[in-house]
Parts: C-alpha cells; sequence; structure tokens
C-alpha cells in the first residue's frame, strides 16, 4: 500500500477521536485524558466481537457504547464527587487498562481473516480504496450528526456551557448532567475511532492508546489554528477544520518516517510536534511584539 | 410573593476563617415591587442575592415563592421563576455563541432542550424586534459572537434575555458598576422598563447612592449580614444622598 495513503486512511480512522476531543477539550474545555483508555476499549471490543462471531456493525456499535460508558463515568467522578476533571479522567484510563486487558485476555489479538467494516461493505474492487471509500462515508455521516446535533437546541446547551456555566445555569440546565452527555459523545466517537483502527490495522493491542490523546490534540490544535486564523463560527465549518487537522498531522508524521526519523521515535516525534504546533502562535506573537518594539 | 424567613448562610463554618454572610434575615417583598439594596462591601448582599437565586443554599431558615420552599433547589431549577444579572457583564451571556443562540437559550428557560432546530424565521424576527426596542442598533448583529460587544451591549442584552420567558422575580447585581456612566445610565434605564412593563419583583443591588435613590420603591440597608434599615417609598422619596451616605460613616 502506498506509505502516504496509508497515512491517510490512519488520519480518518482518528476522524471520531479528533471530533471527539473536539467536544470534550474545545466545547466542554475539559482535558479528558478518558481517551487514551476508552480509544483502546473501541478497539478492545471490536476485536473480542469479532473473534467471537458477533455481527460487525453491532460490534461496533457495542464498541461505541462502550466508550460512552467510559465518558460517563469520568464525567460521573468530575461532576458527583467534584475531582478534577483531568485527575477524573487520568483514574478512568488506569482502571480501563485493567478492564481491556480482562475483555481481551492477554495483550493483543489479531483479527486478519474475520470479516470486519471494510470486508462487510464493498463499494470498490480494491482493498486501500475501498477502506478509504467506506471511511469517507463514516465521516460524512458524523460530520452531517454533529454538525445538526451541535447546531440543535440540546448543542446550543452543550456549547454553552463549556462557554459560561453560570449563564447556562441561568437558564435551566443542569450542567453536570450535561458535561455527562457530552463525555459519553465524546468518547463513544473515541472507541470508534479505536474500532476503526483496530480493523484498518488488523489487530487491538492492549498498549494502542498510549499517548493518542496527544495525536488527537495536535489535530484539533491545527484545526483550531484554522478556525482562528479564518474567524469561523459555523460549528459544520469548525468540524471540517478539524478533520483537516487530523490529516495534516498524520501527513506531516508520515513525511517525518518517510525522511528517515526512526520509527521508535515515532511517540517522540508526536510529542515535539504538538509541542511545535502548540508554541509556534506564541512564538509568532513574541515576534510580532519585538519588531514592534 | 417572595418570603425569606430567618434565612443565615455562614461561609467556612467551623474554621479560623468563619463568616456569618447572612445572619437571620427576614424579608418579604410584594409582587411588582421594586426593592433597592445597597451596604458595605461583604455586608452579604451579593450573598443574599445568591440564596435567593440558589447558587449557593441556606444553612438555616427557608425561602418561599408563591408560598413554595425553593431553599433547596438548585438555581437551574429556580431559574424558572427568578432571573438574575450579574455585576460582570461577560458571565450573563455566552462569548462564543452568537446574539441568537443566546437568546434561544434564554427562550428555553426552564424548559427541556431536544435535539432540534429551533430557530425558524418567526423567532429570529421575534428576537430581532425585541432587540430594536433597545434602540442601541443590535437587532443587526444577531448573528457576531457574543464576545464581539462591549460590556454595556452585552449587559442589555442580558436584561433582555431574562424577560425572554415569564419570570416572576430579578436579582439584579450591581449590574452597571463595570460600566463607562454612559453605558451604565443607559442599562440602569432598560433595567427599570424592563421591570415596569412586565411586572416584575426586582431587588437590586447597588454602591451608587444615586442609582439606589433614583431607582425602586423600597431602599434596604444590610451590615454585618444582617438587615439594619427599611424604607418604604414614601421614606425613601424624603432621602438624600448625604444622609444615605452617612449611614456607611461607621468606621
Amino acid at each position: 500500500m502506498d506509505f502516504y495513503l496509508a497515512a491517510i486512511i490512519q488520519a480518518m480512522c482518528f476522524g471520531p477521536l479528533v471530533i471527539g476531543l473536539f467536544l470534550s477539550m474545545k466545547i466542554f474545555n475539559i482535558p479528558d485524558i478518558t481517551t487514551d483508555g476508552s480509544y483502546t476499549l473501541g478497539a478492545v471490543i471490536m476485536a473480542v466481537g469479532l473473534s467471537n462471531g458477533y455481527p460487525v456493525m453491532v460490534t461496533f456499535f457495542l464498541a461505541m457504547a462502550g466508550g460512552a460508558l467510559a465518558g460517563s463515568c469520568t464525567a460521573l467522578i468530575h461532576t458527583r464527587l467534584r475531582i478534577h476533571a483531568l485527575l477524573a479522567g487520568i483514574l478512568m484510563m488506569t482502571a480501563l487498562y485493567s478492564v481491556n486487558l480482562v475483555l481481551l485476555g492477554r495483550s493483543n489479538v489479531p483479527l486478519l481473516g474475520y470479516v470486519d467494516l471494510f470486508k462487510t461493505f464493498s463499494v470498490f474492487a480494491g482493498a486501500d480504496y475501498n477502506t478509504l471509500a467506506i471511511l469517507l462515508i463514516i465521516l460524512m455521516v458524523l460530520l452531517a450528526t454533529m454538525s445538526y446535533l451541535l447546531r440543535s437546541d440540546f448543542g446550543i446547551a452543550m456549547r454553552a456551557t463549556g462557554d459560561s456555566e453560570l449563564m447556562i445555569r441561568a437558564q435551566g440546565v443542569n450542567t453536570s448532567r450535561m458535561k455527562g452527555y457530552g463525555l459519553a459523545i465524546a468518547n463513544a466517537l473515541v472507541a470508534a475511532s479505536g474500532a476503526l483502527m483496530a480493523q484498518f490495522q488488523g489487530f487491538a493491542d492492549i498498549n494502542m492508546g498510549i499517548g493518542i490523546v496527544i495525536s488527537g490534540l495536535g489535530a484539533v490544535i491545527i484545526g483550531d489554528t484554522v478556525i482562528n486564523f479564518l474567524k469561523i463560527s459555523a460549528v459544520s465549518i469548525m468540524l471540517i477544520c478539524v478533520l483537516f487537522g487530523v490529516i495534516v498531522f498524520q501527513l506531516i508524521l508520515a513525511t517525518a518516517l518517510g525522511v528517515g526519523v526512526d520509527a521508535n521515535l515515532l511517540k517522540l516525534t508526536t510529542s515535539l510536534l504538538v509541542l511545535f504546533i502548540v508554541a509556534l502562535p506564541r512564538v509568532g506573537s513574541a515576534l510580532q511584539l519585538s519588531k514592534r518594539s | 410573593m417572595l418570603d425569606l424567613q430567618h434565612i443565615t448562610k455562614v461561609y467556612n463554618a467551623g474554621k479560623a476563617t468563619e463568616v456569618a454572610a447572612v445572619w437571620d434575615v427576614t424579608l418579604h417583598l410584594e409582587p411588582a415591587s421594586y426593592t433597592v439594596l445597597v451596604g458595605a462591601n461583604g455586608s452579604g448582599k451579593s450573598t443574599l442575592l445568591s440564596l435567593i437565586a440558589g447558587n449557593t443554599y441556606v444553612d438555616k431558615g427557608s425561602i418561599r415563592l408563591h408560598n413554595k420552599e425553593i431553599q433547596r433547589l438548585p438555581d437551574y431549577r429556580r431559574s424558572r421563576w427568578v432571573a438574575r444579572v450579574f455585576q460582570n457583564p461577560l458571565l450573563g451571556t455566552a462569548a462564543s455563541l452568537t446574539v441568537l443562540d443566546n437568546f434561544r437559550m434564554a427562550s428555553l428557560r426552564g424548559s427541556p432542550k431536544w435535539m432540534k432546530l429551533g430557530m425558524d424565521r418567526a423567532f429570529v424576527q421575534a428576537v430581532r424586534d425585541k432587540i430594536a426596542t433597545l434602540g442601541m442598533g443590535l437587532e443587526d448583529k444577531l448573528a457576531q459572537p457574543m464576545g464581539t460587544l462591549s460590556g454595556g451591549q452585552r449587559q442589555a442584552l442580558t436584561l433582555l434575555m431574562t424577560v425572554m420567558t415569564d419570570v416572576d422575580v430579578l436579582l439584579l447585581d450591581e449590574p452597571s458598576a463595570a460600566l463607562d456612566p454612559r453605558s451604565a445610565r443607559q442599562v440602569m434605564e432598560i433595567a427599570d422598563r424592563i421591570i415596569s412593563e412586565n411586572k416584575l419583583t426586582a431587588l437590586l443591588v447597588t454602591h451608587n447612592i444615586s442609582e439606589a435613590l433614583r431607582y425602586g420603591t423600597r431602599l434596604i440597608q444590610m451590615e454585618n449580614g444582617r438587615i439594619v434599615r427599611d424604607y418604604d417609598q414614601k421614606a425613601k422619596s424624603k432621602l438624600d444622598q448625604t444622609e444615605v451616605i452617612s449611614w456607611f460613616d461607621y468606621y
């Protein structure tokens, strides 16, 4: 398979994850570390389901439900026990490691030979282009659903919860419950990404979620930079920018590997890339300030 | 209407930093009355408003609205009857949402927010007409994010948002304190008009003595968490600025 085509397919598998992270981190303003655990949970449920002969679509929705449950637990810890969202996420992520290990039974389960989502539906004859087409359809459905949701009354209340909690409570919204719904949806999407990735790479691994939140964050920040640069306020365009961000991010990583960066240094490269993206606007404004003075 | 019976609120109880913010306060507000509350910093005015709005809960006593006890209800449940305008204009609206989105939420105060697109043409026109009554030219900025408007504009819109549904009580927590004199006067006039047009029971907290004398039908002073002075409309009309300022000369 073409190296860069694989990178694009991988980026598309991360599509639901970055939309989920955009929801938790940008809309709700919650740094949700549950992501590392719920991503693996999605892959694990998919692997267990496929290897036990469950229907593909049922397993896929079960994976999403598992993610939603994990997100709800984080929200409950955060809102009911008043524990900081960051700590609540770390606790949940840690707990999910054991849950995933128990569900998977061992550290790695291969999925080659099972009929997965990409083999169930046939759009193109070539396997790679078929995968690409199915992912494209999934992302379009996701985009349409999420932009409808976020423009609806419920979605406006969600966005207001992350913006001004005091204001939206004054309009009669139970913000604790709203955070619960938000983190459940976000983690369901993250788990969907895990399930897609497990099927694409042909295995589920207990460690596949480590650092995934950083990769997702990098993509969200790229998308957010575009949103701020173009002064975008339409929700659907914001979501497209975030999806654009994940493709750019994965292509940059693929280019780094392509020019000879050691694959063992992939996580280090990812971290440095995210650091660069985060620091760039600050360095830019510092340079502008020194130019003016 | 709104009846506060022997309410007490103590912060950090049992600790060295214990403060009795409100102590054994009993207050009755008649329907469609406009009460002004003055007092030094730390006298318990804002805490009293928070207790009525449900942002914090009473330790002792009861709060009854239309003869129904509400003191254990959370703020988002009380919002059906009680609206609050904060001192900070940035708190009453969501900056990243458009003016229209903010008004949509205000129009659904106390009702469920379903997954449906509720902003049809009729709603947009109704909001435009309502905002036009402010005379600030904001009716053409419906699609603009709230964060792009000035403090005075946001505070005026917050006031208007409070009457998008039928509320009974309007709590105004120094709504003009963070604004320039012109915007402050404008916001106070809008508040006065909204209160009288909608026959609201209003409670205004202010440090501005001329505002305290100009607006409202009753004047109350709080000190150390207690109500120490209470003037009805007739007695209030005889007060002058010098006399009210002298109430604060106890240091």
